[in-house]
């Protein structure tokens, strides 16, 4: 950090700035401070930000500059001196303003609604960041690898000397197996779960159940994946996939699919909460109401009502799937493969991520360079589920407002 | 029903078989919803039975309580006691004056058991002591000459014996004990000589080598955890409580703030290995910050959590009734004022909340970290604040994804105990997330 003493210098005098505004406030009205627009603290204010925004300016601009490599590390000082003349300019030119007809307040209002604004991008920014790093690398990728092996190929062998075989068919074929496995165990049960807690659950059972459901969800996903690996892995092998003589092996799809699946439970269960809570009761009460049996009322009026909201949780559910890590990583295993029987190892595409990218890696290799194609190819995916899934939600919600 | 000419009307006292099948398949559907709640509630129990299960071992440690002959000739050649010149000694010699020691131990005790060598004897104690007495023996030099009592930490499979993990059958297969050697610890644990407390040292230690499990602490990792959080504290919390401030408040409604708004519920959808991608391209890449320090982790951590505390914060502004901002603005407040002065602080336990949570689910967060470097082997514990923020570190669940990629099984058990330690963290976040909702939740 060679500019601290520069960061640390400007607040300073931002909080000097506060001070010798507020004084000189006080001292141009004279004896009754109501002559001034503005109460003094707003006067300090604004001298104090005046000198403090232009001097972070020029520091967060240079910081860019030096990380784009426009800078080199000798014109920290000069740099820090700009940002403390830009900092005395700003206070100066505070100072100067300070009257009675000056309105401090508006003023201090302004830049706070700037910084607001300013706060309220970084969202995009950040959007902007992960679309240009992925894109960028993704191009250099396809610069040393040509890009129909890539989304057509089936093999998948990596090897650090060269001439690798970089398909992501495989991949890609692991990532939906264990998400297939992963929702066919996650939306039946936290549909039921759903159903069962809205329509006939007691106070006294939704006021435990419905916590017990949210720490599910609290749990971190490392903390499944460990219980993949030492629990649900060995058991599946040694009670399914060895008598079955499926494959021996701790890790597999299957194994990834049920935890997975149970990570899943208590979002799909929330999700569909919502939406069976959206349902209207005049719609219960009418098919009540003609005789129905509250599980046919369930059945052909309340879930038909809601099946375009639970088809969009079901989709939001499908992208974390394709998204999660730790779990994959612990639980389905590193061979590239495709192969039908769930008991056997399989890879995703976060795995493989994940182990292009750690450890020593080099750059310009198509190697390293393919984890970022697989994180576009990620990205692009989940976000067509999630925009399809809130664009559906959206609209269901609005049939019933 | 009545225009059905099938349909007979029955007695009012006998049911007909269709309202016996209607009620028989209502009663079957009632018991799916109460399958599917079991099943969770079976898989919540069986989740945390395991991981305690597996994880309680790694908070008891066995120890060898042993009189070491500290020799002169050995750890102060020189003879004058100079904590340099002693430092010049290895820690391999202290090595062969605690064989010695423990030696000499079975001997007193007189312990003869068959097919018992003198290295089973010697791998009785952990490669872990030596350095632990080197250490002492630096900081006390007057130590040297003395006979000291020392509890040194015993091999990771005398200590798996002691906790059940490992067998006399297991023993018999594996080439780092022996069941000559169980025996032997046995013996010495029936006279008292090797004991098993509390583990302090899981909780202060940093990570060790893949050979020596019984010396290996999750307390870097925690070190690590903490500053990220503070980053993640420092950064998220104020830059999202802005945003959520100007979205919720200011924002002329148009296509502009539409275009941030579905930004911000999409990048709380984007899986949390992308992030790690940003991180890696943008701050260690581009930005040139290094590798597996905190500040970089608490970075990646501070984007992704950031549309997590805009999301529940927007939701508690929006719960303060306009009736409250109408007053303000009556009297005479300007807007900013009337949501500084008014809207913000009573928003403030909702957003308490949300934050929180944004902070457990950040610090259960795994995959990002990965790719970071956090992944790298870290033998210290971070230095002090502001430096520690550019150290290398861990973070806990790295920590945790660390152990189960080395062979040896004690390092599941450390894993878990590892995850007892996030559990408990993350537990005590949210019921003060819990208890800030419940002492402080106001209905309008």
């Amino acid at each position: 950090m060679p500019l601290s003493w520069a960061f640390f210098a400007s607040f300073l005098l931002a909080a000097a700035g506060y001070i010798l505004g507020r004084s000189r406030a006080f001292a141009t009205a004279g004896p009754d401070a109501r002559a001034l627009h503005s109460r003094p603290t707003y006067h300090g204010t604004s001298v104090g930000l005046m000198a403090l925004l232009p001097s972070l300016g020029v520091l967060a601009v240079a910081a860019i500059l030096r990380m784009a490599g426009v800078l080199t590390d000798e014109t920290g000082p000069v740099v820090g001196i700009l940002a403390l003349v830009a900092a005395v300019i700003g206070l100066g030119l505070g100072v100067t303003r300070i009257g009675r007809q000056y309105q401090a307040r508006n003023a201090v209002e302004r830049m706070v609604l700037g910084l607001l604004m300013l706060c309220s991008l970084i969202a995009i920014v950040t959007t902007l960041g992960i679309v240009l790093s992925l894109v960028f690398e993704t191009g250099r990728f396809f610069q040393v690898y040509d890009w129909k092996t890539f989304f057509f190929g089936t093999e998948w062998t990596p090897r650090f000397q060269g001439n690798s075989q970089l398909g992501i068919l495989p991949l890609l074929w692991g990532t939906l197996y264990v998400s297939a496995i992963a929702l066919l165990v996650a939306v039946p049960i936290g549909l039921f779960a759903a159903v069962y807690m809205s329509e006939y659950a007691s106070r006294w059972v939704r006021g435990f159940v419905k916590p017990a459901i949210e720490v599910l969800a609290g749990i971190p996903t490392i903390v499944y994946g460990l219980f993949a690996l030492i629990t649900v892995g060995p058991l599946l092998r040694d009670y399914f996939a060895q008598p079955l003589g499926l494959g021996n092996s701790g890790t597999s799809v299957l194994t990834a699919g049920l935890v997975m699946g149970i990570m899943l439970i208590p979002f799909v269960s929330s999700l569909s909460d919502d939406i069976i809570n959206a349902v209207p009761q005049s719609l219960r009460d009418g098919a009540l109401g003609l005789g129905s049996t509250p599980s046919e009322t369930v059945r052909q009026v309340v879930l038909p009502a809601a099946l375009p909201g639970i088809v969009g949780a079901v989709l939001l559910a499908a992208s974390r799937a394709i998204g999660e890590t730790m779990i994959v990583v612990l639980g389905a295993g590193a061979a590239a493969q495709m192969s039908l029987n769930p008991l056997e190892a399989m890879t995703t595409i976060t795995v493989k991520i994940v182990s292009q990218l750690t450890g020593d890696s080099d750059f310009n290799s198509p190697e390293t360079l393919v984890a970022f194609a697989l994180g576009l190819t990620l990205f692009v995916i989940t976000l067509a589920l999630n925009v399809v899934a809130l664009i559906i939600v959206r609209k269901y919600r609005e049939q019933y407002e | 029903m009545t225009d059905d000419p099938d349909h007979k009307p029955a007695s009012l006292l006998q049911q007909d078989a269709r309202t016996k099948a209607r009620n028989a398949a209502e009663k079957r559907f009632r018991w799916y919803g109460i399958i599917a709640i079991a099943i969770s509630m079976i898989a919540l129990v069986v989740l945390l039975a395991t991981i305690l299960t597996a994880g309680a071992g790694a908070f008891r440690q066995t120890y060898l309580n042993i009189p070491v002959t500290l020799d002169p000739a050995v750890l102060d050649p020189k003879g004058n006691r100079d904590p340099a010149e002693m430092a010049k000694v290895l820690t391999l010699s202290y090595g062969r004056v605690l064989d010695a020691a423990v030696e000499a131990t079975v001997a007193r005790h007189g312990i003869r058991i068959e097919g018992l060598s003198d290295k089973d004897i010697d791998g009785l104690i952990s490669k872990e002591a030596s350095a632990q007495v080197r250490d002492r023996v630096l900081a006390e030099p007057d130590l040297v000459g003395q006979t000291v009592e020392f509890d040194v930490l015993t091999g990771g499979r005398i200590d798996g014996y002691f906790k059940g993990r490992v067998t006399m059958d297991s023993a018999a297969r594996d080439s780092n004990t022996s069941p000559a050697q169980l025996q032997l610890a046995q013996e010495l644990a029936n006279r008292g000589e090797i004991v098993t407390r509390f583990n302090w040292n899981f909780l202060r230690l940093a990570d060790a080598s893949d050979q020596r499990p019984e010396a290996a602490g999750v307390g870097a990792a925690i070190v690590g955890s903490f500053y990220m959080m503070l980053v993640v504290l420092f950064l998220a919390v104020p830059i999202g409580v802005a945003a959520s401030i100007y979205l919720e408040e200011f924002a002329p409604k148009n296509r502009w703030t539409d275009i941030i708004e579905v930004n911000i519920s999409n990048l709380a959808a984007v899986p949390s290995i992308v992030f790690g991608i940003l991180g890696l391209a943008a701050f260690i890449n581009f930005a040139g910050l290094p590798q597996s320090a905190p500040i970089v982790g608490g970075l990646v951590l501070t984007l992704m959590t950031l549309p997590r505390i805009i999301i529940p914060t927007r939701a508690a502004l929006k719960a303060v009734p306009p009736s409250i901002r109408d007053a303000a603005l009556g009297v005479g407040a300007s807007r900013m004022q009337s949501v500084f002065h008014h809207v913000l602080p009573l928003a403030t336990p909702g957003i308490l909340t949300g934050m929180i949570l944004g902070l457990a689910q950040a610090l259960g967060e795994t995959a990002p970290l990965l790719l970071i470097g956090m992944v790298a082997f870290i033998r210290d514990i971070p230095s002090g604040l502001p430096q520690g923020l550019f150290d290398p570190a861990s973070a806990l669940p790295v920590q945790v994804y660390n152990w189960t990629q080395r062979s040896d099984p004690a390092f599941i058990e450390r894993a878990s105990g590892a995850i007892i330690v996030l559990l408990v963290f993350l537990l005590c976040m949210n019921v003060l997330a819990i208890w800030l909702r419940r002492k402080f939740e106001r209905r309008w």
